[in-house]
């Protein structure tokens, strides 16, 4: 474990820690950022009224529209001339949105991924190959730091160039490799297709860091099978800090939270209303210890759940659901709420179906018409016209049962849905356009 | 005899069917007969072609879905009732055929069915059991004759 105090902190003791922490941070905001003085006043809401943890849910909301209405520098704490870097948000639910870090702030920053690298059992005997883009995104600098901070060798290759990244595996020795999951799988079909003489197993490769997008149990097993390697879920959002808010441990079963530094709460997203531990609704957070960018209840718009289940890694950090969706990426279709990695849950529990797929949603007079291609491989095709209707009537069967939609299913070539050397586009929205 | 088909998955749109002609082209593969099985959105292309496994290969290095496939090849006479008879013998023993197609082009008064059973075997005995012979191996690829 990488800071065990911190990791192993008994939960009184970490939310006196919070606590402590969460009166310099809101305070800190409320005196260095316009935006939030002028926010609470009208709430009338002060710093001064935060006496417990509790006191938190009287403190008004930041919005991702608070964001962009404060863009570039709007939200920031300190001096520019305290800021060391600023990252932007890939703005895939509409613009940018500008966050900056003083020298403490990425101090941090490198700390938490430290942690999570550790977390999937890393060391700095480790080669660690960063195949998220380096950018204003927060992925490849973000793992680059907490990389070199662990110690180990660090191999910032950056996203895309599939057989570079191959070559690297085997010249370089990489032992752990971090990219967005859907460019994992878009390696294993890059082997499979162009390099039959590759042998995976050859490589050093033994550990995956995978993030920036929701995936499923299923896609994880897809991953581990085909690299032969274990993969983990690294969580985080430019917005709180970037990948190493929270992270997987040995027990591939929900993400810590690192508590000491982010203090998370679940709300029921409709009314704002905290829900107790345990239940599902959006996630919270606010920093504790960030200098030129406190993000205080921010609302993540991702749907997950907290809990303690006396982790069998020893870290008794609060623990958050892998994230299902983000509820801005929620479809709602003929008034059934519908997450693409639903979508991607159900195909993968069809033999010979492989999680590339893409939904479009279109409106055919006052109707939500849901249309989702898949690609037909080897697998799953046959000469015989009834068994390809056999094959699309069984997924639309089960996304009737599972979903309870009636999608068309288009099957497609190979190669028609766009790979994606980043963020996969799993939704085509064309309501409204 | 058994023959190998080669079938391919394609989109039903302008330029898709092309493509795949394209790729057996430029290896030099020639496609002796050919079918088209089609819905709204894709069709699936059975074809008998001179070298299947190149054919095939050629297909699934160019990203093209494909399989290969046995189906039965029966030479018939070209007069009228001679496909009537072959079939009574399926029918007899309730074979159901998956789909069938013919070529009769440069063939000296005969004909040639290529047939898809689920028991490629059965359909051959039910032949064998009519009087067929189907042991004559049938030139179709790369016909001289």
């Amino acid at each position: 474990m990488y800071s065990r105090d911190i990791e192993t902190m008994p939960e009184k003791k970490m939310k006196e820690l919070q606590l402590e922490r969460l009166k310099w941070s809101v305070r800190h905001a409320y005196d260095n950022v316009p935006f939030y003085k002028k926010k609470y006043d009208e709430a009338g809401f002060h710093p001064d009224q935060l006496k417990s943890l509790d006191d938190m849910r009287r403190v008004p909301f930041l919005t991702k529209q608070d964001m962009r209405d404060n863009y570039p520098y709007g939200l920031f704490a300190v001096p520019l001339n305290k800021v060391v870097r600023v990252h932007a948000s890939s703005g895939t639910t509409g613009n940018a949105t500008v966050v900056g870090y003083t020298k403490n702030d990425v101090e941090v920053f490198a700390e938490v991924v430290a942690r999570s690298l550790s977390a999937y059992g890393a060391t700095e005997n480790d080669i660690i190959q960063v195949a998220y883009g380096y950018g204003l995104f927060t992925g490849g600098l973000g793992l680059h730091y907490g990389s070199e901070k662990l110690g180990a060798i660090t191999v910032p290759v950056s996203g895309g160039n599939t057989p570079r990244q191959l070559m690297l595996f085997k010249d370089f020795g990489t032992t752990v490799f971090c990219s967005t999951p859907s460019y994992a799988l878009n390696i294993a079909d890059y082997i499979e297709k162009n390099m039959p003489d590759y042998r995976i197993e050859d490589t050093k490769l033994r550990i995956g860091v995978f993030g920036a997008e929701p995936w499923t149990e299923a896609m994880r097993n897809e991953i581990e099978k085909r690299l032969k390697i274990d993969a983990y879920d690294i969580y985080g959002l430019s917005e709180v800090i970037g990948p190493g808010v929270s992270c997987e441990c040995s027990e591939k079963s929900g993400l810590h939270v690192f508590e000491d530094h982010f203090y998370v709460e679940i709300i029921n997203p409709e009314t704002g209303e905290v829900l107790p531990e345990g239940e599902e609704g959006e996630i919270v957070y606010t920093s504790l210890t960030k200098e030129a960018f406190p993000g205080i209840r921010y609302r993540s718009r991702d749907i997950t759940r907290l809990y303690h289940d006396g982790c069998k890694c020893g870290r008794t950090l609060v623990k958050m659901d892998k994230v299902s969706g983000r509820s801005d990426d929620m479809l709602i279709i003929r008034g059934v709420n519908i997450f693409p990695s639903q979508v991607e849950t159900v195909l993968m529990e069809i033999e010979g179906t492989e999680p590339h797929y893409q939904i479009i949603v279109d409106r055919q007079g006052s109707l939500d018409d849901i249309e989702v291609m898949v690609e037909v491989n080897e697998k799953i095709f046959s000469d015989e016209i009834k068994v390809m209707n056999t094959l699309s009537k069984k997924i639309n069967d089960k996304f009737r049962s599972v979903l309870g939609i009636n999608a068309k299913v288009t099957l497609v070539e190979p190669q028609t849905i766009p790979r994606s050397e980043g963020k996969a586009v799993r939704v085509v929205d064309r309501r409204n356009k | 005899m058994n023959v190998t088909q080669l079938s391919a998955f394609v989109a039903n749109k302008p330029g898709h069917l092309q493509r795949v002609l394209r790729v057996l082209a430029d290896e030099n593969i020639n496609i002796i007969t050919l079918t088209i099985a089609e819905t709204s959105d894709f069709g699936i292309l059975r074809m008998i072609v001179n070298e299947p496994d190149r054919g095939y290969k050629a297909l699934k290095d160019n990203n093209i879905t494909c399989s290969t496939t046995d189906v039965l090849a029966l030479e018939i006479d070209d007069t009228p009732g001679s496909l009537f008879n072959a079939l009574d013998a399926f029918a007899q023993m309730e074979l159901n055929i998956e789909y069938m197609y013919a070529f009769t082009e440069k063939r000296d008064g005969k004909a040639v069915m290529i047939f898809r059973f689920e028991d490629i075997e059965s359909a051959k005995n039910a032949l064998k059991e009519k009087g067929y012979n189907i042991l004559r191996k049938i030139d179709i690829i790369g016909e001289d004759k």
